[in-house]
């Protein structure tokens, strides 16, 4: 622990914090998510620490539920693309021949959709429901794990210890989960942290279209959303969620560079 | 035929492949997802007779390989079918649009494309000194943001608190060029911040890739100057991975618009897309996606022809 870089340290602290905001959300919000207790677009007071939003429910309070949806189904749909993505691209590297190819064909063609475009189209016709969005969201994010993942193992594929597994006799799931998983995990797991981002980044997106998170349910997108028609009368409630998503955001980031780069320095890359 | 006729003619085979096989895939998106079109149109009160009323408009009866070569043929005709909640020509209404949207995406390239290859050398120039750790800085905070909540922190300094550029973006036919400008300035700064990041890092990537090859050092070694080491060797070289960073952005912009488009009220492709969305109307949906993925496709396709013509190795076979 003594190495932690003090960027990794900060992007440690406040990712913690924000992920036990999130468990906590009903101890720390002052008020009920839906509560409507002042004016419309109060400033901050005491009793309102942010203000208050379009309708005059509390926006730290919407803030903290907000973030504990949106945390909840960026995490859920990150659990989701690397379960599937890892474990297919693990299984399509070790497997090699026609199933290599089928998946790989498969997922260049996935790719090859932007995941907006290709989330809207079947957003159009999908009930829009929080199961629904982690399933669409983990299921095109998959398509980019399993690409890093095959790459990743195809290369420990060819390794004497994978070989040597291979002439004991051991079945195909052994040499996925216990020689390539362990030793694809660094990599892996910075590739999680970015993941993530790009799911908070995209359930935002979503529902500030009006796509994701259906009211009265809070997350930071619909916030934005709810309150954007303030920011023409200079009011900058729209805006927290920003400092929110970029926090967050940042500070995974920090954490998967520190991450990231250890991986590297291991394997003593020039430059 | 020479290779490189053959390597192209391949490779445009593959998009035209694509296109079809994504035609499907947006297709059958649509039908095999659980649901009940006309029952999302019309909500769970409707009457049975409405709802088999809407099925035989929409063709849901007919089996689903008939209504795809359909769907296909007339797309390739320009014919995208009517709108289900309008009752409009979806062509007709996307044409103009699809102008709006292009001049949005063009603008944005003519800010941006400059501005991420010249940052991205001064980067590689002063590579671990303040400025690339600066730019770095930046480009960390500016793709930890996504593009909706960019914009709408730059609507309130810059058109609300400064009131320097109007903060909704109305075009409309009869504005001069200079007007247009003026009223999507602040759409334009938008997109450049969220492509410049990535085209940036990828820039210095590229190029810092080429100065560390073996012949850049020969070159230095032989008593060429700088100057001459860039131009002569290493320029021709990082022209392709630049080219195709530029185009892959490119592509990704044409993407970033839907949001943006929707955050300044542009009356572009994007807002359209979105708006059908929200209203499930399916064939609109369809006609856009299969056009965003067309214009994404063919951008991508650009770069990588463009990365087969600047290849030495292909353009002078043994």
């Amino acid at each position: 622990m003594k190495n932690i870089p003090i960027s990794a340290l900060i992007g440690l602290f406040f990712t913690a914090l924000y992920f036990l905001g999130a468990i906590f959300a009903p101890l720390l919000a002052p008020y009920g998510v839906g509560e409507v207790v002042g004016d419309v677009w109060e400033p901050s007071s005491a009793d309102y620490l942010l203000g208050t939003d379009n309708i005059g429910r509390d926006l730290l309070s919407r803030m903290i539920y907000g973030g504990r949806t949106t945390i909840f189904i960026a995490t859920a749909a990150t659990v989701l693309s690397f379960t599937l993505g890892s474990v297919l691209g693990f299984f399509a590297a070790v497997m090699g021949g026609w199933i290599d190819q089928a998946l790989s064909r498969f997922v260049d063609l996935v790719m090859s959709i932007p995941t907006l475009i290709f989330a809207l189209v079947v957003l159009s016709v999908a009930p829009v429901t929080i199961p629904m969005l982690i399933l669409v969201m983990g299921l095109l994010d998959a398509t980019r794990v399993y690409r890093l993942a095959r790459a990743v193992a195809v290369d420990i594929e060819v390794m004497d210890y994978v070989e040597a597994a291979r002439l004991r006799g051991e079945k195909t799931a052994w040499i996925i989960f216990r020689e390539i998983l362990p030793n694809a995990l660094s990599p892996l797991i910075a590739e999680m942290g970015l993941r993530f981002i790009f799911a908070v980044l995209f359930v935002s997106t979503l529902s500030f279209l009006g796509l994701g998170v259906q009211p009265p349910e809070a997350d930071w997108g619909g916030i934005v959303k709810e309150n954007k028609e303030g920011i023409v009368y200079g009011i900058p409630a729209a805006l927290i969620p920003a400092f929110a998503i970029a926090t967050l955001a940042i500070s995974v980031n920090l954490v998967a560079d520190w991450v990231l780069n250890r991986t590297t320095s291991l394997k003593g890359g020039r430059g | 035929m020479s290779p490189i006729v053959k390597l192209l003619a391949q490779r445009i085979a593959l998009s035209l492949l694509l296109l079809l096989l994504i035609s499907i895939v947006i297709f059958a998106g649509t039908i095999v997802l659980p649901g009940d079109v006309a029952q999302s149109i019309l909500g769970q009160s409707a009457t049975p007779e409405a709802l088999a009323n809407l099925r035989a408009e929409l063709g849901v009866n007919d089996p689903p390989v008939q209504r795809y070569f359909a769907w296909l043929f007339g797309a390739m005709q320009g014919d995208l079918g009517t709108a289900l909640t309008s009752g409009q020509d979806i062509a007709q209404a996307l044409s103009s649009r699809f102008w709006n949207t292009l001049f949005l995406a063009f603008w944005a390239a003519v800010v941006a494309v400059p501005l991420a290859i010249f940052l991205g050398l001064l980067a590689v120039r002063f590579k671990d000194r303040w400025p690339d750790k600066m730019i770095s800085a930046v480009t960390l905070a500016s793709i930890s943001i996504p593009e909706f909540l960019i914009g709408y922190v730059l609507m309130y300094f810059i058109a609300v608190k400064l009131r320097w550029f109007p903060s909704v973006a109305m075009v409309n036919d009869n504005m001069g060029l200079f007007e247009k400008l003026n009223a999507i300035a602040l759409p334009i700064a938008v997109l450049t911040l969220v492509v410049l990041a990535h085209m940036m890092r990828m820039t210095r990537a590229a190029i810092l890739n080429v100065m560390q090859s073996a012949y850049i050092e020969t070159a230095e070694l032989k008593g060429l100057n700088a100057f001459q080491v860039i131009y002569r060797h290493a320029f021709p070289n990082a022209i392709a991975p630049i080219v195709n960073v530029v185009m892959l952005n490119l592509a990704y912009l044409v993407v970033g618009v839907v949001v943006i488009e929707v955050v300044f009220v542009y009356p572009g492709m994007g807002q359209y897309l979105v708006d059908h969305v929200s209203k499930r109307d399916v064939p609109v949906v369809q006609a856009c996606g299969l056009i965003f993925a067309a214009v994404y496709i063919g951008l991508n396709m650009i770069a990588d022809i463009v990365a087969i013509l600047s290849n030495p190795r292909l353009r002078h076979p043994k």
